[in-house]
């Protein structure tokens, strides 16, 4: 496999926490869709920051986390500006939020190419116009001059992919990217990442609590409890998951159509979170 | 764009203006009338017949009932009629052309002094939050909040003027530039500039720069708590987060985005700031011998000069209303979700 991504042996410890939020995390990711599945507080989320080292509050660890030809551990902050944005980058959760709310949103996504590139403004625009194209939004130069608060959800989530894939990075983390939007555009926003994803080769690692989602959308498929990865799975084998945690998690979802029982609770035991995974 | 909506803002933000001058105008007239002052003995002296006395009484309009006393009064003010200041036999206004602008000239620079120092340490301590620099900056600016001015004053004066002869010491210039150039707009700057007096300008500048910085200094503190809080709020935002994913530098994503977010709020309380020190320094304006509104407004409350007191106060509440006025244009430049 042309591995794009090693990590082994991660930790990332917030200062003045007790306990590492992640511990021993080890994976690999070649030119596929990885889906990273785990409850609230899994640390599922800092493995994404971890990656581009933007946890100010915390520190980080590991045996390797090597990205290419380049060891991230090793980067000093200024060369890993030059890493962020441009060779790995990622989507966030709700565009409410992860967009600048008085700036307007083509200007944000153009200033994506201006960090990077050296270039004139109307260089800029253009490319995030016809970026913008790209992810299906129409009358493109309208769109450009609006605000953030002037756009739909899944519109802002729209322009967020576009301000990330602007550039082509070869690795993008999705953290929790259709979390925040109404269920009839998520498919929609998925659709359009999944097409420029596979169309451009680049690694895409999606962080989710929806194992639905992440079954139909990845390859595979990391289980998180307690900072560790308890499994790692195909995709399509989600069905045959060994470990008692993720049993529990597919245990847990109610299906249409199924016996009308009550679901089983979700069993977390504390040893899970102690074993040492290969 | 003039939609409907918008122009009903107008209107009503024109109404809310209107009411609140005449609100304005009560009180002014109020503090006239119920001060225990009497405008009629300040005119013609303590040795005055009964006969002079009731003339001059019923000129005043002082025989009418008090509503018609309102009215006479909103008529004087609103054709410009202040009255005259017993203590300087001047029109008022006149007066006031005077010493405000010697107090704009010193708010002003102070102004920029404050806001220019105030928001750089509050941005720094807010990105160096609880390291050495923030603890640096905390300490300063409770230094500027609680030194007493007058005492700051002093021992600057002592030190920079006395001592080290790098400034000049109190009075708006060299006694001996005084009534060189012309008076057009009674700011010493822009008059001196105006006749081409460079050294009488350097002159100024020289005595302006420590009172300023003093004033500058003192309400810079408020603004750096205030900013710091400001820009705490916007740096946890997720926004910021999207800024560094994209590749920018700290300072990058502080400038091009958390500052512009916090504009708005900045510009409320340093034009709260401004219009403080444009109500007149008393102290600083006394240690520097600077002739301005602060010592014009509280000389005139001693001595019970009731037409000049009922101005200034007038023209603070004006210069209160037209910052908040200000502020709000402001925050429709600086927010589009405003617009």
């Amino acid at each position: 496999m042309d591995t794009i991504l090693d990590i082994q042996n991660l930790t990332v410890h917030y200062r003045g926490s007790p306990a590492p939020a992640v511990r021993g995390v080890s994976f690999q990711l070649g030119r596929e869709r990885l889906g990273i599945v785990g409850e609230s507080g899994s640390g599922k989320s800092t493995v994404g920051r971890a990656i581009l080292k933007l946890l100010p509050s915390a520190d980080i660890t590991a045996d390797k986390m090597q990205f290419q030809d380049t060891d991230l551990l090793a980067l000093p902050e200024k060369r890993m500006l030059e890493v962020r944005g441009k060779r790995i980058s990622m989507i966030l959760q709700d565009p409410k939020f992860s967009l600048n709310p008085i700036r307007k949103v083509g200007d944000q996504v153009a200033e994506a190419w201006r960090v990077h590139m050296k270039c004139s403004a109307a260089e800029a625009k253009a490319k995030a116009l016809q970026m913008l194209s790209a992810v299906a939004i129409r009358d493109v130069e309208r769109v450009y001059d609006l605000y953030p608060h002037q756009v739909s959800g899944g519109m802002g989530q729209r322009i967020m992919i576009a301000m990330m894939l602007l550039t082509e990075p070869e690795l993008v983390i999705a953290d929790e990217p259709t979390s925040a939007l109404d269920v009839t555009v998520r498919m929609q926003v998925l659709s359009i990442l999944d097409g420029l994803v596979r169309d451009r080769g680049i690694g895409l690692v999606v962080i989710s609590h929806d194992l639905n989602l992440v079954r139909n959308f990845c390859d595979r498929v990391l289980i998180m409890y307690a900072g560790r990865v308890v499994e790692t799975l195909k995709a399509s084998e989600l069905d045959r998951a060994q470990h008692p945690y993720t049993r529990g998690l597919l245990a847990a979802q109610p299906r249409i159509g199924g016996p009308r029982q009550p679901l089983p609770v979700l069993q977390r035991r504390p040893e899970w979170a102690e074993e040492a995974r290969t | 764009m003039l939609t409907r909506s918008r122009t009903r803002g107008l209107l009503r933000q024109a109404g809310t203006i209107a009411v609140t001058l005449l609100g304005l105008l009560v009180l002014t007239f109020a503090i006239g009338r119920l001060m225990p002052a009497d405008p009629v003995r300040a005119i013609v002296g303590e040795e005055a017949t009964q006969d002079t006395y009731m003339q001059v009484y019923q000129e005043l309009g002082l025989d009418r009932p008090l509503p018609m006393q309102f009215l006479m009064y909103l008529r004087d003010v609103l054709t410009g009629d202040f009255g005259t200041s017993i203590r300087t036999g001047q029109p008022v206004l006149n007066d006031i052309l005077t010493v405000m602008p010697a107090t704009l000239e010193l708010a002003t620079l102070a102004i920029l002094i404050g806001a220019t120092l105030g928001i750089t340490l509050g941005v720094i301590a807010a990105v160096k939050k609880d390291r050495w620099q923030d603890q640096v900056i905390r300490v300063f600016s409770l230094m500027g909040h609680s030194m007493p001015i007058f005492w700051t004053g002093m021992i600057a004066l002592l030190i920079f003027y006395a001592a080290l002869g790098w400034v000049g010491g109190g009075g708006r210039m060299e006694d001996y530039f005084i009534g060189l150039v012309p008076e057009v707009t009674n700011f010493i700057l822009i008059d001196a500039a105006l006749a081409g007096e460079w050294e009488v300008f350097w002159s100024a500048l020289n005595h302006l720069i420590l009172p300023a910085s003093l004033l500058g200094y003192s309400s810079s503190a408020y603004i750096t708590r205030m900013t710091r809080s400001f820009m705490l709020d916007q740096i946890n935002q997720e926004y910021i987060t999207t800024a560094r994913v994209k590749g920018l530098s700290v300072r990058q994503t502080i400038w091009r985005h958390a500052f512009l977010n916090i504009r708005v709020q900045l510009v409320t309380i340093v034009a709260l700031a401004y219009g403080a020190l444009l109500e007149g320094a008393v102290l600083i304006e006394t240690v520097f011998s600077w002739p301005g509104f602060g010592q014009y407004l509280t000389s005139n409350l001693m001595i019970g000069d009731m037409n000049a007191v009922m101005t200034c106060v007038l023209l603070v509440g004006v210069i209160f209303i037209a910052l908040n006025l200000l502020s709000d244009v402001l925050y429709r430049v600086f927010d589009p979700r405003t617009r």
